[in-house]
């Protein structure tokens, strides 16, 4: 395929990504703006108010930038895993696998609609925020670069638990018993230093707290760990994903006989 | 000679150990209407399979317009449209979506995909209906889906497994039409089906797979002459009431106005009618017991399963 072939290829991908989650947005964009809602007005204005600063900001503000994210990564994550696996469901992933689209470009394409997804719901939930809080963003290069990395990561990863699911349960059990522990204790709510010496190093093995903090810093410019570190995590999980996923799809695993 | 489709050797294990496919050897000449034929699980859908890229296959090769599947993957998908046994498209999107993205898996730009998209819905019935939801089509109506679908990137080699079951005639009878036609034009198919007077009526050329291997692979004609006999039934214009003689001609009495009867194949129409008009019987309307390919397929699939 020509470089536009595989232009036009993706691109019809990530439009019919982007159409499949708007046409039911009900089911995926109006949630998480209830949710998020519901957390700024019970632990932002309600408990919030009881527990006054938090690294020297309002605690609503505090957790503005990890609500965020928190909705971004679910979000993008649940786009991928539910349209790739409902794709292997009803075999309509088998338009794809027969066409000349490159594996790379089917991945790239759905990684893609996860993204687009997640910018999306993060946009709304930013919309909800601003009737609780003035939100003013410290750097926005690196809010733009942490959302953009993190949604592409989580979409990796929803890409993955897709390929392997072999029942629509597969697709909720990471979700639920995985991804969510990971994001409540992930620092939206808190900062580590508030744990003991103990938990503060248990906490660091857990990736998503790195991202929650990245974000925090574009936006409030404060973090509990080096921005760098951050990156740099994020990046190597993203070459990591990227090659077992292609390695998947190469190999057809999960979607060859 | 350029084959539209040349398997060598191919065999395929499944995990369970399972040999599906034990060394299939297959040429489609180009432009051909070729019929595959075989009972259930006897390894069509697992060959068709592999040659879209669907299933990977243990061993053999398989090329088509001379690209190599191992080699060319890409230029042999180029080639193919594939028409699969089930429904395989989402139920959620509309029919123009479907047939437009389709063509966009190929490189097609949206805009002459989306003649492309008109042109075979309406050629299929279709035009009306393309913006409703899939899932709300008739099961006829998929099966055309799924063929616009097949051929929104013009493939030169059409692959249609199974393409007009559970379709009423009506449907069944345009659907032939429109195969026959693009046949036509150039475009090579290959067949398969449980309807054998589909395959008769249809294809030039036919192979007979069973337990993984091809049983017969010759052209229609030649196997249809195969046949040793035949046996037809004929209305009769009046009751008679005892069975006629008729010479060398093994004839039952099915009721007071049907005879059935069992032709050689050296044996002669002609003098069948010849015998009947001499005692008075008038036949109406005369018809194949069984259809002849259905005859021979069952004879094959049944030795080599003896």
């Amino acid at each position: 395929m020509s470089a536009k072939e595989i232009y036009i290829a993706f691109q019809t991908i990530l439009v019919k990504e982007i159409l499949r989650f708007v046409r039911i947005w009900i089911q995926t964009l109006l949630p998480p703006a209830i949710t998020t809602a519901l957390y700024f007005v019970i632990f932002g204005s309600l408990i919030g108010s009881q527990i006054g600063d938090m690294e020297g900001f309002a605690y609503m503000d505090f957790i503005v930038p990890g609500l965020i994210l928190m909705a971004v990564i679910t979000n993008s994550y649940a786009n991928v895993v539910s349209s790739f696996y409902s794709s292997k469901f009803q075999h309509n992933i088998e338009e794809m696998l027969i066409s000349p689209t490159p594996n790379y470009v089917i991945l790239l394409g759905h990684v893609a609609g996860g993204v687009a997804r997640g910018l999306f719901v993060g946009f709304i939930v930013t919309g909800v925020s601003l009737f609780f809080t003035d939100l003013s963003i410290d750097n926005w290069f690196i809010t733009t670069l942490v959302i953009l990395l993190t949604a592409f990561l989580f979409s990796l990863a929803g890409f993955i638990n897709a390929v392997y699911a072999n029942s629509f349960d597969d697709i909720t059990i990471i979700p639920t018993f995985v991804l969510t522990p990971l994001t409540y204790l992930g620092g939206v709510f808190y900062s580590i230093k508030m744990l003991p010496d103990f938990w503060q190093d248990v906490s660091l093995a857990n990736p998503i707290l790195y991202m929650v903090n990245a974000f925090r810093y574009g936006i409030l410019g404060a973090s509990d760990i080096a921005i760098g570190t951050a990156f740099g995590l994020i990046i190597g999980f993203i070459i990591l994903l990227f090659g077992w996923a292609m390695y998947l799809l190469n190999n057809g695993i999960g979607i060859r006989k | 000679m350029t084959y539209a489709l040349q398997i060598q050797d191919l065999k395929k294990v499944y995990g369970n150990r399972f040999e599906a496919l034990k060394g299939i050897n297959l040429q489609v000449a180009q432009g051909d209407f070729f019929a595959l034929l075989g009972p259930n699980g006897a390894g069509k859908s697992t060959t068709i399979g592999i040659i879209s890229s669907l299933i990977n296959k243990s061993s053999g090769s398989v090329s088509v317009f001379g690209f190599d599947l191992d080699s060319d993957r890409r230029e042999v998908k180029r080639h193919i449209g594939l028409v699969p046994q089930e429904f395989n498209f989402n139920v959620f999107e509309p029919v123009e979506e479907i047939v437009i993205n389709q063509g966009g898996y190929y490189g097609i730009p949206r805009a002459e995909a989306r003649v492309r998209t008109e042109a075979l819905l309406k050629q299929l019935g279709l035009w009306d209906k393309r913006r409703e939801m899939a899932r709300n089509l008739s099961g006829g109506m998929k099966r055309r889906l799924m063929i616009a679908r097949a051929l929104v990137h013009r493939p030169k080699l059409l692959i249609l497994d199974e393409p007009t079951a559970g379709v009423d005639i009506e449907i069944r009878q345009s659907m032939w039409k429109f195969l026959k036609e693009i046949n036509q034009q150039g475009t090579t198919i290959i067949l398969t089906t449980h309807y054998l007077e589909e395959a008769e009526q249809l294809c030039r050329n036919i192979a007979i797979i069973n337990d993984g291997e091809l049983v017969e692979n010759t052209s229609m004609k030649a196997l249809l002459n195969q046949l040793n006999m035949e046996t037809f039934v004929l209305d009769l214009n009046d009751d008679i009431q005892q069975l006629p003689e008729l010479g060398n001609y093994v004839i039952r009495m099915l009721d007071s106005s049907t005879l059935e009867v069992d032709v050689e194949k050296q044996q002669c129409m002609n003098e069948l009618f010849g015998k009947l008009s001499a005692q008075n019987i008038r036949v109406r309307s005369m018809r194949n017991k069984v259809n002849r390919l259905e005859e021979l397929f069952m004879t094959l699939v049944e030795k080599k399963s003896a």
